[in-house]
């Protein structure tokens, strides 16, 4: 077997493990008590450590450990969850990502790691001060039945704790046991040697008065706790041959229902009916199963209500309510997981990207061939090849598809940033998250990340107020933060909104003509001034915090998001809150486009945002104020020719495209329209990037190059040209 | 088949107190129970004890008591005290025993 495979299989199932974590003890701060919740956050726990011990790393072992023993007692309700126990869980989380990275490479910690991970467990011990009183008599174990991963490191801890179970017997035996051979002292000496007979009633209530008594009948009962290491099959194969005749119940003692429940948790991914649950658990035994199915046939042959399984056990006293309550709620979650579960499948992210490689690269092929099926003119070969585009079509949409991830994911992660910030900050924040579903491309996921933490902790920094503030402007004392994602035309938005205190146009446009940014006569809409706090450099913030407030965070902000293809936009509203708005485009690899040709040059335009197009009229062409007539609505247009600088004289026939972005409409003027064309676009290369306009280029089927226009940029350049001509010159200030 | 050696207020069972002889036991015990108030019941000889028997003692006990008698169970052989040991049963007869070394 391959220990390394198994070794990365353990890295990445405990690191999602701890991701759980910490989202369970972020929901325990809203919902504290939710037993679910704890529950999650031990078996995440015991699982880690468990493993761990497989592969022989101590220093996660002890340390989980610890951790471990306090989540029982929380458990068992002795510990309270409250909010410093999270906060010190919270960092225990940390300490085991920064083990589980050491183990990951095959370090072990050094002395200041360890040190770190003596102190976590140094303070996780001092909840475990309560030792339980000796002489009780169903004593909870702090160590539960060895599991085969934990056998081995049970061993090495035992001068901490004996591993011990009492369990409870109820014995009745038949009356006929003796007439049949069978002496229940015989069956008291064997239990003796499963284990130690801690504690023993004898009950003799059922014999009748001398005159009655029969001497060779029983009418003996015991009630008995027995301290075994045994399992439950073992001590009641003891009683197999009196079983017909006697009542013979066992009851694990009740720190072994925590183990239970554990164990009902752990059992996956089959359909199971609560009986075999318990079975399988061994709290019931299959005689026991079947004796409860046939009293359960009974009460419905009577016509009484069939009662569940679970409730029929309860009412014999076979289990405990808890366990039967986790063994449903098992049996519920396996259902429903069961229609998700088959779905999923781990898949290397490079093959994947190879795959969208190939497809691309198909999709070039393929264009080149409908072009030679054109030219060819036959048509079978037309209908054939046009087949095939349709084909590799959806195969592209199913690849890219495949890429694609819920921004869900990266949004709860901000559970815990909200979290760590707001304590450090004081202030009372809460985080909403709404369309978590919304799915995007991989890679925009994971550069996403950062630039929205900037923008996470500007909001909650410089966007919402002190509690007192809140309260004088009539605020709720704890502020909301926001984050929402949807899609819209290609393109997948996501907002930051808080319900701040905005931004002040006036404070803005001060610090701008400071910095000389703009002229102080200069004409600005709000819609620019706000649009300042982009530049480099730039920040209102009085006093400059450890998270920000240097102006070096929004226009690094701006040019990550603009690396991606995307923009970024805010509204605001002085003293109610800030939306900043993200618009990503939904993939970046491959798109459809559409080709128009400029001086004999090609250029596609992305089909999402294109509008319509059509002919330029006589009547426009003549007007050459930069905008058409387009139904009676002004439409900025701008020729491609212009934008780009291409020399030559426009054709006596020209077309117009217009296209949408974020809102704005432009019209570009160009000289053919070439039609619909799947593209891959190809990154242009560092000697190009600075160029203004173009967002890539492609291969045609014919081997040309076209430039793929950056639609985004060029909207916005002629939406503020626009503007600015229209803009009502501002009366000079006194 | 059981002996039991009868002298006034004392009964003593000799060999085993089992299923096989309950019947003819509690017969004896009950009899002699019957006729006084006080009995001993010399258990040294009691070679094998098993739960018949053991009702038998329970039974005798409780006849006592129900009747305002006084029954003793007295030098318990090891076969008893095992079985008392094992029911921990020691303390409800009430009858002194000898303290085990090891605890039950």
């Amino acid at each position: 077997m391959n220990l390394d495979a198994a070794l990365k299989t353990f890295i990445t199932e405990s690191r999602e493990l701890l991701q759980d974590m910490e989202h369970a003890l972020l929901r325990l701060t809203t919902e504290p008590g939710n037993d679910e919740t704890i529950n999650a956050i031990f078996r995440a726990a015991h699982t880690i450590k468990g493993s761990a011990g497989l592969f022989g790393l101590d220093f996660i072992v002890t340390f989980t450990h610890a951790a471990e023993s306090v989540l029982d007692k929380v458990r068992d309700g002795e510990i309270a969850m409250d909010a410093d126990l999270v906060g010190l869980f919270l960092s225990v989380c940390d300490h085991e990502q920064v083990l589980i990275g050491l183990a990951a490479n095959y370090e072990i910690p050094d002395d200041e790691i360890q040190r770190a991970s003596d102190s976590l467990i140094a303070r996780l011990e001092g909840y475990l001060d309560k030792k339980p009183s000796p002489d009780e008599k169903f004593e909870p174990q702090t160590a539960t039945v060895p599991m085969a991963a934990d056998a081995h490191v049970e061993r090495e801890e035992s001068e901490i704790e004996v591993a011990a179970n009492h369990w409870h017997l109820s014995l009745r035996f038949g009356p006929d046991v003796l007439k049949n051979g069978m002496d229940p002292l015989a069956f008291l000496r064997y239990l003796s040697t499963l284990g130690r007979i801690v504690h023993i009633v004898t009950l003799s209530d059922s014999m009748p008065p001398a005159a009655q008594m029969d001497p060779e009948t029983c009418y003996l009962g015991f009630e008995l706790a027995l301290a075994s290491d045994a399992d439950k099959a073992a001590i009641e194969g003891a009683f197999e041959f009196v079983r017909e005749d006697s009542q013979v119940r066992i009851l694990p003692p009740r720190s072994k229902i925590s183990e239970y429940k554990r164990l009902i948790s752990e059992l996956t991914s089959e359909e199971m009916l609560l009986g075999e649950i318990l079975v399988r658990c061994g709290t019931l035994t299959q005689s026991e199963l079947d004796a409860m199915l046939h009293h359960q046939a009974q009460a419905e042959g009577g016509g009484e209500q069939k009662p569940l399984l679970g409730e029929v056990l309860i009412e014999q006293n076979l289990v405990q309510p808890t366990v039967v309550d986790a063994a449903v709620a098992q049996q519920k979650k396996v259902k429903q997981s069961k229609t998700t579960e088959n779905v999923s499948i781990r898949v290397d992210a490079h093959k994947l990207d190879q795959l969208i490689n190939l497809i691309g690269e198909l999709i070039i092929a393929g264009a080149g061939v409908n072009l030679f099926a054109e030219k060819a003119g036959v048509p079978e070969l037309q209908e054939a090849t046009s087949t095939l585009s349709r084909l590799v079509e959806e195969v592209r949409d199913s690849a890219l598809t495949l890429r694609m991830v819920q921004i869900g994911e990266t949004f709860n992660r901000f559970q815990r940033v909200v979290h760590d910030v707001s304590k450090d900050l004081g202030k009372d924040i809460r985080l909403v998250i709404t369309g978590a579903e919304t799915e995007l491309d991989k890679t925009v996921v994971e550069k996403i990340g950062d630039p929205l933490t900037h923008l996470v902790r500007n909001s909650m920094d410089h966007g919402i107020e002190a509690a007192d503030v809140r309260v004088a402007r009539g605020k709720p004392a704890h502020g909301t933060l926001q984050l929402n994602a949807y899609h819209d035309a290609g393109s997948i938005v996501i907002e930051v909104s808080d319900d701040g205190g905005g931004l002040n146009r006036e404070k803005i446009l001060r610090k701008a003509i400071d910095r000389g940014l703009v002229k102080p006569d200069q004409a600005l809409t709000d819609h620019e001034v706000y649009q300042l706090i982009f530049e480099p450099g730039f920040s209102t913030a009085d006093q400059v915090s450890s998270l920000s407030g240097r102006g070096v965070g929004m226009d690094v902000v701006r040019r990550n998001i603009q690396a991606l293809r995307g923009s970024i936009d805010l509204d605001t509203v002085e003293g109610a809150g800030t939306t900043i708005r993200v618009r990503l485009p939904l993939t970046l690899a491959i798109i459809d486009g559409f080709l128009v040709e400029v001086a004999g040059a090609a250029y596609v335009v992305p089909l999402d945002m294109v509008l319509e197009c059509m002919e330029l009229t006589n009547t426009d062409r003549e007007i050459d104020g930069g905008y058409i007539n387009l139904r009676g609505e002004v439409l900025p247009c701008i020729r491609l020719r212009e934008l780009y600088d291409v020399e030559g004289t426009p054709p006596r026939r020209e077309n117009v495209v217009v296209v949408q972005y974020g809102g704005n409409r432009a019209g570009f003027v160009v000289d053919r329209l070439l039609g619909e064309f799947q593209t891959v676009i190809k990154p242009l290369g560092k000697l190009f990037s600075l160029i203004k306009g173009v967002g890539g280029f492609t291969i045609l089927g014919n081997g040309k190059v076209a430039l793929v226009i950056d639609v985004p940029g060029v909207v916005r350049q002629v939406a503020s040209q626009e503007a600015r001509r229209s803009a009502i010159p501002v009366l000079a200030k006194a | 088949m059981i002996d039991t050696k009868e002298t006034a207020g004392r009964i003593a069972p000799d060999g085993e107190m089992t299923i096989y002889t309950a019947a003819e036991l509690k017969t004896r015990l009950l009899n002699a129970l019957e006729e006084r108030d006080e009995l001993e019941v010399d258990l040294s000889g009691v070679s094998e004890l098993d739960s018949a028997g053991l009702q038998l003692m329970v039974l005798l006990k409780r006849e006592a008591g129900e009747r305002g008698k006084n029954v003793r169970f007295v030098d318990h052989s090891q076969a008893v005290l095992d079985v008392l040991d094992l029911t921990d049963l020691g303390s409800v007869f009430g009858d002194p025993v000898l303290i085990r070394s090891q605890a039950a």
